[in-house]
């Protein structure tokens, strides 16, 4: 009963925050709605036993994305009143696509729900979930054994995320004196000093 | 009782919550940008309903690498509409054709 309850109630919110997500007026109040909606997905991962993924949306999206989102809507002056303008006259187009897409994809679930078709031989899943295993324990046992290639390729599309973003948006500043590392290690000390045997009494040669 | 159908119910009307937003917001691309994380969360929340549903935790790590490439995702689109920004001084995306090349 209570398992009923707290499904609807994660349900009914996360769809009416996506709702606020795309109609708010302002930006910000857009990200905000953005993390009630990821907050409440959490709560519906929770609910059948996959907390790993769910704390990984909290962490990820919550403490990091919505809060670079958060960080370019404030810092950027855009006129959104200007930006909204379009709005109406998408309105009939988009919910026309909105009411087929949601038709079809109901029919398909439907047509599951019927009973799915069978492609090919069953067999047992590659890794069984267990009843006794928390689901932290078992995730890492796969994910540090079998798909460790994958674990490595997903950090270094983060690396080259992180390169890419630096590069794209890093200003080199004009007015300020930088170092130049690769004149510096050029530099030998026979193009750079000379010896001379000055004699006495006479003004050096600079 | 709760079933996968229902998972599979609010996931497709999260999806075309997401859909919605791209069409309806076409200039504002921040909109435009959550819209596309609404995709990917709803695409999160099949991946995990399957995964529980058929006893089989890859689901789960799928949903992993998904949730890494979004947030890559994020990062970089953040980054081409900062120096949009900086380049225009405005963010509407329908002239964007302009930088031919």
């Amino acid at each position: 009963m209570i398992q009923l309850v707290s499904f609807y109630i994660f349900a009914s919110i996360v769809i009416a925050s996506a709702a606020m997500v795309i109609f708010a007026r302002n930006p910000v109040h857009s990200v905000l709605w953005l993390i009630v909606a990821f907050f409440n997905a959490a709560g519906l991962m929770v609910l059948i036993g996959a907390e790993f993924i769910a704390m990984l949306l909290v962490i990820v999206y919550v403490g990091a994305v919505a809060v670079l989102f958060l960080f370019v809507v404030m810092m950027l002056d855009i006129d959104f009143a200007e930006l909204r303008a379009g709005f109406v006259k998408n309105v009939p187009l988009g919910f026309l696509l909105a009411v087929v897409l949601v038709a079809e994809l109901v029919l398909g679930i439907g047509a599951y729900q019927a009973g799915a078709v069978k492609l090919g031989t069953e067999e047992a899943g590659v890794a069984t979930l267990s009843a006794t295993v928390p689901n932290i324990e078992a995730i890492g046992a796969l994910l540090y054994s079998k798909y460790v290639f994958l674990f490595e390729t997903a950090g270094l599309i983060l690396l080259v995320a992180m390169v890419g973003a630096i590069v794209l948006t890093h200003r080199r500043s004009h007015g300020t004196r930088g170092q130049s590392i690769s004149s510096q290690v050029q530099r030998r000390p026979q193009d750079a000093t000379r010896n001379v045997n000055q004699p006495v009494g006479q003004g050096i040669e600079l | 009782m709760i079933g996968i159908e229902h998972y599979l119910v609010v996931s497709s009307i999260l999806f075309v919550m997401g859909v919605l937003g791209i069409f309806l917001n076409r200039k504002n691309v921040i909109i435009i940008l959550m819209a596309i994380e609404l995709i990917l969360l709803a695409v999160n929340i099949n991946l995990v309903a399957f995964s529980v549903f058929l006893g089989d935790l890859t689901g789960q790590i799928f949903a992993i690498f998904v949730l890494t490439v979004a947030a890559g995702e994020a990062a970089i689109g953040l980054a081409i509409l900062v120096i949009y920004f900086r380049g225009r001084g405005t963010i509407a995306v329908d002239d964007v054709n302009r930088m031919k090349g």
